[in-house]
């Protein structure tokens, strides 16, 4: 809050009222819907519509599709997140590194950021389809690949492709971090230990931990809701479902199967997950973490 | 010596890094140069080959969609028009509510800024068919404004410009208000020019979110004179060199706009100086 403000008995209603009115209409006017449509039970004509208590909640979990599409969120958001985290904070290093060509290397990795998941998805395709897929044919001679079939290759086939645009955002966040590292601490820490490697885990990256957590966010994020375009353009649930994230069976089941009870139920756990996370974020993490 | 082997050591990652985001992207364009029989005779192609113009110029010209009836021209000039649309109108709401929840003193403010910021929580996939619905009794399918007002939903920006605006010195009012400035002035010629770096990246990022979005697009266009490109990937057909020839330049405006631009993007994002 600022010390000095304005004091007016309309005018920052004014500005408030543009966005507020958006939000309004077009997010909680849906979720209230939404809520509605989890808590009632429609007929396949949607002619009647009753009270159906938490039947709903309580059919999803029962449900195997469900469990199975949970499972693999879960596994999905942490391979994602370790891999492009991984790779990320090893290029920003090494170009943090270097002394000359910094920002040509910044070029070079951060435009496929801007590429749509979508499009990702539709070019992974080109490089596992059966006929001239080159990654399918070098995985399928290194041992049998088949994600037609095979759960585990499926798994692989849509990690590559969710990981590759996302090793740009996190490059980009790790190098900010690691640039705004006072070089005094570095320094310092160059007299104290000589091994760049130890110097490494025990100075530069406890310093890098709000970069790391806010990434973290970002990525189980990304995992959750952005990759339904790839998903939707590489396997499509193939090999029966095993490869469907949460978000993708809800909108299934919405769509094909016109459920919306059950649509708006998956989509009540899910703001539930967000909230659990977001408020682990601020609970656990934010007090732990060193900054600098 | 050491130091040269490291910096060697740091070039050989990073162009292995450069490697992997590259080729993939250069493999589908240079096959696009082809013709589909060598594709589906030799596979993806290394080098180009003598068909840019003649694929490029049949997909940008053909008329695609169940009915015959959109080119990727037209897919191109949606986007466009629905990016700019996402871009400007959350940008401008947001610098909005942002000034009035730092600099006003307003009732129930804590309540205000939660019904804001929770919204950050529910992005649009979940809750896509009560959206559609809404949009549905307000007769906004198949619209410019369909595509663009439930995207610019999204409080993202505002939490950014407070950010920002919190650093702002007081002095700054003060100052503008001995000079007789009113809340629209100040807000105008002050705030808003101090605040450029800020708007150009949310800019950036709001057009490149708008451009890219997927499901949204698919849901509220069944008319295909909205389609947009992005979209339009999973509906087009084509031979294959067709469909790589597209891949290619739907990718190039948000590219283009994020490495023109990365400098103002960076700084406004990370508030560099």
């Amino acid at each position: 809050m600022k010390k000095v403000q304005f004091k007016s008995s309309y005018s920052q209603y004014l500005f408030l009222a543009p966005q507020l009115g958006i939000l309004l209409i077009f997010l909680y006017w849906p979720i209230i819907q939404t809520f509605k449509d989890a808590f009632t039970m429609q007929d396949a004509f949607g002619i009647s519509v009753q009270f159906a208590g938490f039947d709903n909640f309580l059919f999803i979990f029962d449900d195997p599709a469900y469990k199975i599409a949970f499972k693999f969120t879960i596994i999905y958001s942490f391979v994602i997140t370790l891999i492009t985290g991984a790779i990320g904070l090893l290029l920003a290093v090494q170009a943090n590194n270097i002394m000359h060509g910094k920002s040509t290397y910044k070029t070079l990795l951060i435009w496929p950021y801007a590429i749509a998941p979508a499009v990702v998805g539709v070019m992974a395709n080109y490089f596992f389809s059966e006929r001239f897929g080159l990654l399918y044919h070098l995985f399928n001679d290194l041992w049998g690949f088949n994600w037609y079939e095979n759960v585990f290759d499926a798994y692989i086939y849509v990690i590559i492709a969710g990981s590759w645009k996302q090793i740009s955002a996190n490059f980009i966040f790790f190098l900010a971090g690691l640039q705004a590292i006072q070089k005094s601490v570095i320094e310092a820490s160059m007299i104290d230990c000589k091994s760049s490697f130890r110097r490494f885990w025990s100075i530069t990256f406890p310093l890098l931990m709000p970069t790391t957590f806010f990434l973290i966010i970002i990525n189980i994020t990304y995992a959750f809701f952005d990759t339904f375009g790839i998903i939707d353009t590489t396997t499509i649930g193939s090999p029966s479902g095993e490869t469907r994230t949460l978000v993708y069976k809800a909108y299934m089941d919405g769509f094909r199967g016109l459920d919306l009870g059950s649509a708006g139920a998956q989509s009540i756990m899910m703001m539930l997950i967000v909230l659990v996370i977001t408020i682990f974020q601020f609970r656990y993490i934010e007090g732990k973490i060193h900054y600098n | 010596m050491t130091r040269l082997f490291t910096s060697s050591f740091s070039h050989l990652i990073l162009f292995i890094g450069i490697f992997i985001m590259i080729v993939p992207v250069w493999l589908i364009f240079a096959s696009s140069t082809h013709s589909s029989l060598s594709i589906n005779t030799q596979g993806l192609q290394v080098y180009l080959g003598d068909r840019f113009v003649e694929n490029y110029i049949r997909v940008l010209l053909y008329k695609g969609g169940f009915f015959k009836e959109i080119t990727a021209l037209k897919m191109f000039f949606n986007s466009f028009i629905m990016a700019t649309g996402v871009a400007i109108l959350s940008v401008v709401t947001s610098l909005m509510a942002a000034y009035a929840l730092v600099y006003y003193r307003i009732k129930y403010a804590t309540l205000l800024f939660w019904i804001i910021f929770i919204t950050i929580l529910v992005p649009l996939e979940l809750r896509i068919f009560p959206t559609y619905s809404v949009m549905a009794k307000l007769n906004l399918v198949n619209s410019y404004f369909g595509l663009i007002v439930p995207i610019s939903a999204s409080a993202v920006a505002t939490l950014f410009f407070r950010q920002f605006y919190k650093t702002v010195p007081d002095e700054l009012l003060e100052s503008a208000k001995l000079d007789g400035a009113n809340t629209w002035r100040f807000f105008i010629d002050f705030l808003v020019p101090l605040s450029k770096t800020m708007i150009v990246a949310m800019l950036i990022f709001m057009f490149v979110f708008g451009y890219n979005q997927y499901l949204w697009p698919l849901l509220v266009t069944s008319q295909e004179q909205y389609w947009t490109v992005v979209m339009g990937l999973k509906m087009m057909s084509g031979s294959i060199v067709h469909r790589f020839a597209f891949v290619m330049m739907s990718m190039i405006p948000p590219i283009l706009i994020i490495v023109i631009l990365q400098r103002h993007f960076i700084k406004g994002v990370f508030q560099d100086k």
